[in-house]
C-alpha cells in the first residue's frame, strides 16, 4: 500500500539522473523511463509558454484518475517529480526534503560529475530513509 | 584634530595577537571545499594511490600547523614526550578543535607492539562522500591520516599513518579506521623512558 509509485530527478537539459520505483503495478524499464522524462521535461517547458499568467513556473501538479503527479522545480532547472496516489498529501514537503539529500549527498559527492546519473551510496540509503518516514507519518495519520 | 583617537591599525598581519577566533565554519562551506580539493588532485593523477599520497599530503600541511597552534593556545606551550600523552592529545585535544568532538575511540594494536588505532563512526570529511564500487578502497579520510602524521612528526614522534574502512557487522557503514604505526626509535626511546 504505497502512497508514492515512483521518483524520478532530471537535470536542467531533460535527461533522467534517477529513477526510483516504489509501487509494484507499472514497472517499467529503463527506456521507457527516459522517454517518460524527457516527455515531462517538454510538457513542463511548454506549459510555461502556455500559461495565460506572466511569470508562470511550470507544472506543479498533475491530477489524473488514478494518480497525482508532483513536480518540484529548482533554481537551476533541476526537476524532482513524483508520481503518487490520488490525493497524497505533503509530496511537497517530501520533494523539498529530496532536494536537500539532493544537495547534501549528490553535490558534495567528490565523485559525482554534473549532469550524470546518480550513483551515490548515501543519497540511496537516505532517501530510503526519508520515503519510509514518510509512509510510516502517512499511515500513522 | 583628524586621527586623534582612531584604532591602532596593525601594518603587519603578524603584529596582530593570536586570538581564538571563530569556533565554527560552516559544514557545508567545508564539504565543498574539500570536494573541490578531492576533484582537483583526481584531475592531476593516473592511479588511486597516488591521490591518496597527494591528500595524505595536503592534511601533513593542516598538521604541523594545527600542532604549533594547540601547543600555544590549549596547552600553555608545554611539549609532550610520552608516547600515550601525544596520542591522547591527538585523540582528544585535535579532533575536538578539528572536528567538533572527540574520537570515538583510542586502540592498541593487538598483533604488534607499535600500532594504535583511532576510530571512527564516520569521519566528518567523509560525511557527504560516497566512493565509487570501481575505486576500491580508497578513503578520503588518507587526508585525516595526513593531519594525524603531521602533528605526529611535528611533534617528535614519526609514524606511518593511514585510514581504513572496517566493516561491521550489524551496519549498512563501515566504520573507519586511522592506523598508526610508530617508527622504530620512537618505540626505542619509549623503552628508554620506562
Amino acid at each position: 500500500m504505497a502512497a508514492i509509485y515512483s521518483l524520478y530527478i532530471i537535470n536542467k537539459s531533460g535527461g533522467l539522473i534517477f529513477y526510483k520505483d516504489y509501487g509494484s503495478a507499472g514497472r517499467m524499464d529503463t527506456n521507457d523511463s527516459l522517454r517518460v522524462a524527457s516527455l515531462w521535461h517538454s510538457m513542463h517547458a511548454i506549459s510555461q509558454q502556455l500559461s495565460p499568467t506572466v511569470g508562470c513556473s511550470g507544472i506543479e501538479l498533475l491530477e489524473a484518475d488514478t494518480f497525482d503527479l508532483h513536480c518540484f522545480q529548482s533554481l537551476t532547472g533541476t526537476k524532482f517529480f513524483v508520481v503518487c496516489e490520488p490525493g497524497t498529501q505533503h509530496m511537497e514537503v517530501l520533494l523539498t526534503v529530496i532536494y536537500e539529500l539532493y544537495t547534501d549527498y549528490v553535490l558534495k559527492n567528490p565523485f559525482y560529475e554534473m549532469e550524470m546519473p546518480i550513483r551515490c551510496e548515501l543519497f540511496d540509503i537516505n532517501l530510503t530513509q526519508a520515503i519510509q518516514k514518510d509512509r510510516v507519518a502517512l499511515l500513522g495519520r | 584634530m583628524i586621527g586623534v583617537g582612531k584604532i591602532k591599525q596593525y601594518s603587519n598581519v603578524l603584529d596582530r595577537s593570536l586570538s581564538k577566533g571563530k569556533q565554527e565554519v560552516s559544514l557545508s562551506a567545508f564539504a565543498f571545499l574539500f570536494s573541490e580539493l578531492v576533484q582537483y588532485n583526481q584531475t592531476q593523477v593516473d592511479n588511486i594511490s597516488e591521490l591518496e599520497r597527494r591528500l595524505e599530503d595536503a592534511g601533513y600541511a593542516v598538521g604541523a600547523r594545527v600542532l604549533e597552534l594547540l601547543c600555544h593556545r590549549e596547552k600553555g606551550n608545554r611539549r609532550e614526550t610520552r608516547l600515550l600523552g601525544i596520542l591522547s592529545f591527538v585523540h582528544s585535544t585535535v579532533w575536538k578543535v578539528l572536528f567538533g568532538k572527540v574520537a570515538d575511540s583510542l586502540e592498541k594494536g593487538t598483533e604488534h607492539e607499535d600500532e594504535y588505532m583511532i576510530s571512527e563512526k564516520e569521519l566528518l570529511v567523509n560525511r557527504f562522500i560516497s566512493i565509487p564500487k570501481d575505486m576500491g578502497t580508497f578513503n578520503c579520510g588518507a587526508f585525516v591520516a595526513g593531519i594525524v602524521r603531521g602533528v605526529l612528526d611535528g611533534a617528535g614522534f614519526p609514524a606511518v599513518v593511514t585510514a581504513h574502512f572496517v566493516p561491521m557487522e550489524g551496519q549498512q557503514r563501515p566504520r573507519t579506521t586511522i592506523l598508526i604505526k610508530f617508527a622504530e626509535e620512537v618505540l626505542r626511546r619509549e623503552a628508554r623512558l620506562g
